[in-house]
Formats: C-alpha cells, sequence, structure tokens
C-alpha cells in the first residue's frame, strides 16, 4: 500500500486527511500512482497535473525518500521504500506568502 | 415569507449569508472550500437551490463546484476548460504575440430558463457553456476568435471576462465585458459578436476611441429595460439605450468616476449605483470614506449614501463583481470590500449596516432573493 501525503487545499477538495492510501498495480511509476489517485479522488483531476497534458502543475513539487522527484521522469520506477509503504510521497505545494 | 441569501466568494473560501426579509438579523455559513479562491458563486434563477461556485488556485488550478441545496452541501463538477482547435495569440505585456491559455473562471452565469445549463467568462478571455449542470464545458469561440482578439492586451487583472448578461427578453441576446478589450454583443447565443464601444473614450489607450481595447469594468442591466445598460469603466461611468449601439458619459458629479462596481435597483431601473475609487493608480476609496453613490434619473446627477459606512481611516477597495441587488421591496444593496467586510442596506441604499466585518478579502457578493 503506498502513502500520499496531500497538501491542506487538496485534501479539502477530496474530503481526506493529510494521508491516503492507494493500491497500485505493477511497478508503481509517479505516473501510475497520480493516475490512481485520480481515479480514488476524482475531484483531484488537474488540480496536481495538467488534466490533458498530464505535465506537473508548476506549483508543486513531489517528494520522497529526502528527494526531490518533481522533475524525474514519471516513467521511472518509485522508490522501493514508498512502494512498500515504508516511506510516503509527498505532494507539496510550493512556499509562497508572507 | 420571503428571505435573502447572499453568496459570497473571498479569496479563502465562501461564505453564505442568510437572513429573512426584514434583513435584520443575519446567519453566516462557511467558510465553505476554505482556503480557496472563490472568484464567484451564483444561483439559477430558474432553482434557486443550484449554485455553481467558481474555485481558483494558483497552485492547484480550476475547480467547479455545484450545489442542490443552496450551498448546505456541494459537489465537484468538471473543471476541463479546453479552448476549440489551436488557440490563436493575443497581445501580451510587451506587445508580442502570446497563446490564448485557460486560467480562470472569473464569472459564472446560469440560464434564464434552464438550471442545467451555465455560461462561464474566463481568463484569457472566452466564452463557455455548459448544459449538464457543470458536469462538462464547451468553448463558445465566435468571441475568442473574433477578428480584433488578437489585438486584445491584459490589465493587470489579466485578460479576464468577467461579465455575462442575457437579455431577459431575448435570450439569444447576450452582452460580455472583457477587461482591456471592451463590451460585445451576441444575438445568436454566443455564435457570432460585435464590439460595442461606440461613444467609449479612453485616454490611456492610443486611439482613445478605438473599436476595441476599452478596459470596462462591469455593466449592469435593469431586466424591465434591457436595452438601458449602465457600465463603470476604468474611468467613467456610462449609460446606453439602444444595447450598446452608443454609449454616453453619466458620470455627473461623481467625486471620482473610477470603480469598479455597478449596479440597478430591483424595482427602480433608473436607479443606479456605483462606489467610486480614488484612482487607477490607488485602489482605494477616496478620503478615507466610504461612499455608495446612488443615482435615481439613470445617471449625471448623485448623491453619497453614507450613513452606517465608515466616513474616516477607511482604506479598501470594492470589486467588480462584489455588488449585487435583492429583489424585496425595498431594494436590497450588497457590496463586500477587500477588507473583508459584508454591508447590506435594506432600504434601497438609504442607511447601511456591516452583515459581516471580518472575512478575507471579497470577491463577489451575489443576492438571491427566495420565496
Amino acid at each position: 500500500m503506498i502513502h500520499v501525503s496531500l497538501p491542506g487545499n487538496l485534501q479539502t477538495l477530496a474530503g481526506t486527511g493529510r494521508m491516503v492510501e492507494l493500491e497500485v498495480s505493477g511497478a508503481p511509476t509517479q505516473r501510475s500512482l497520480l493516475d490512481a489517485l485520480e481515479v480514488k479522488y476524482p475531484a483531484l483531476l488537474g488540480t496536481i497535473r495538467d488534466a490533458t497534458t498530464k505535465k506537473r502543475r508548476p506549483l508543486l513539487r513531489f517528494y520522497a525518500c529526502e528527494e526531490d522527484l518533481s522533475d524525474v521522469s514519471p516513467d521511472d520506477p518509485l522508490p522501493a521504500p514508498v512502494v512498500t509503504g515504508t516511506e510516503p510521497y509527498i505532494i507539496l505545494g510550493a512556499i509562497a506568502g508572507g | 415569507m420571503s428571505s435573502v441569501r447572499v453568496l459570497v466568494g473571498t479569496r479563502k473560501g465562501a461564505f453564505v449569508l442568510s437572513s429573512d426579509e426584514s434583513r435584520r438579523e443575519w446567519k453566516v455559513d462557511g467558510p465553505h472550500f476554505a482556503g480557496w479562491e472563490i472568484y464567484h458563486v451564483k444561483g439559477s434563477p430558474v432553482d434557486p437551490d443550484r449554485l455553481y461556485a467558481s474555485q481558483s488556485s494558483s497552485w492547484f488550478g480550476q475547480v467547479m463546484h455545484r450545489s442542490e441545496d443552496g450551498g448546505k452541501t456541494w459537489e465537484t463538477v468538471g473543471n476541463q476548460f479546453q479552448y476549440e482547435g489551436t488557440p490563436g495569440p493575443h497581445k501580451w505585456y510587451d506587445g508580442s504575440p502570446h497563446p490564448y491559455e485557460f486560467k480562470r473562471v472569473w464569472h459564472l452565469e446560469p440560464s434564464l430558463d434552464d438550471a442545467d445549463t451555465v455560461y462561464a467568462g474566463v481568463e484569457d478571455a472566452s466564452l463557455f457553456i455548459s448544459k449538464d449542470a457543470g458536469a462538462s464545458w464547451s468553448e463558445l469561440p465566435g468571441l475568442r476568435t473574433h477578428k480584433t482578439s488578437t489585438d486584445w492586451a491584459p490589465g493587470a487583472g489579466g485578460l479576464c471576462l468577467h461579465t455575462i448578461i442575457i437579455d431577459p427578453s431575448n435570450h439569444d441576446r447576450i452582452y460580455a465585458a472583457i477587461s482591456s478589450a471592451g463590451a460585445f454583443r451576441s444575438d445568436d447565443a454566443g455564435q457570432t459578436w460585435r464590439p460595442i464601444n461606440r461613444g467609449l473614450r479612453s485616454e490611456y489607450i492610443p486611439d482613445p476611441d478605438a473599436e476595441t481595447g476599452h478596459c470596462v469594468h462591469r455593466i449592469a442591466m435593469h431586466p424591465s429595460q434591457p436595452n438601458v445598460l449602465y457600465m463603470q469603466k476604468h474611468w467613467d461611468v456610462l449609460r446606453t439605450d439602444d444595447a450598446g449601439e452608443s454609449w454616453h458619459e453619466i458620470s455627473g458629479n461623481l467625486p471620482t468616476d473610477f470603480g469598479f462596481v455597478i449596479d440597478v435597483h430591483a424595482q427602480d431601473p433608473k436607479t443606479v449605483y456605483v462606489l467610486p475609487i480614488t484612482s487607477d493608480q490607488y485602489h482605494v476609496v477616496p478620503d478615507g470614506k466610504l461612499r455608495v453613490y446612488r443615482s435615481k434619473s439613470g445617471g449625471d446627477e448623485w448623491e453619497a449614501l453614507t450613513k452606517g459606512l465608515p466616513q474616516k481611516d477607511c482604506y479598501v477597495n470594492v470589486l467588480r463583481d462584489a455588488m449585487s441587488v435583492d429583489g424585496l421591496d425595498p431594494c436590497g444593496v450588497y457590496f463586500g470590500t477587500t477588507g473583508g467586510q459584508v454591508y447590506g442596506s435594506a432600504n434601497s441604499g438609504d442607511s447601511w449596516e456591516p452583515i459581516v466585518r471580518d472575512l478575507p478579502a471579497v470577491l463577489s457578493v451575489e443576492a438571491q432573493t427566495l420565496p
């Protein structure tokens, strides 16, 4: 089971807490993880990635295992600790404001 | 007994204010969608409990919601706004061509005869329609592809289509206004459009009386006189008596004719409200005084309405979608400020009370009169 950490605004939208759990079949990648997330929570469609191009929205970042995966190919395998559920996959809004 | 519901969109969520027809005691519900920018919430005139809401975020993009119970509960609906074909360019701030890119929904205008049909005015400027209660959206591309659209350039607020008015006597006639482009009219339900800016004069564009390029901030109509429109332009308040064929200035004795909101009394089509703002460089009310101005003669002669409004040390703005009237008699008038106050008047503006004082900055206000 993969654990995904959502930023506050997306928790409000999806009606979840900070952490959600996902089953992702096959060899999970960022793409298949986010596909599964959007299937389980359709309200999130278009809010993390552009709904058509599937490109990451510019002010969001993807972290896991103390690494920034934001610009890693979405088809690369996820880190093993994320796949086994020992480390979360973190979706984060870029820091802004005052 | 009638009641009133005021739908308030703010920088950090939506609020629903409700009262009976006395409009003395108010209940404040919210925030709905806490943390999201709510550009607009509006109810269907066919089914007032059917509400549509536009949420926007620089981080997470556009989200749309629908309520079937007057805002008690909400469900997510479609948020895909795709321009038809490959969008051509508009002018960028430096004059270079820049492709149309969807950014957000500024304004929602439910159909006058079908609760499942709703129009959306978006940035970059275009008009969309949903005929399935917001589940899906399709562009009415005639406006965005108008021959003048390659010359439209965004103002500081973006190239936004912020006003949509459907003629109640002829639903095929639709008015739209776009910041930095001007006012437009369709007579075929949004398929084709033409600019209706004759009489507008804007010193801040190279040709002050050009066909397009005028920064129209808001247009209002009284349903009993659909050929009469009132306009708050960047500078100048104007009126047309012939459905936009020509406009003339009615700023008269206003202390400044810069502003954003304009609205018309529910019972008297010649009574108009504006809220003057100091200038384009200084988006606050003049002299630290929050004053609504009312004309009972269709413009030119204006009186300041100040009773119950702060008359010193007030430095707020009132944004273009943040004034509304209810349908009761005497007419209720409502507006929200960037300081988070929502003021209401239950007597056509003669006196005002704050309904709520400390909301996030108010982006939009819509009043509904409920049976």
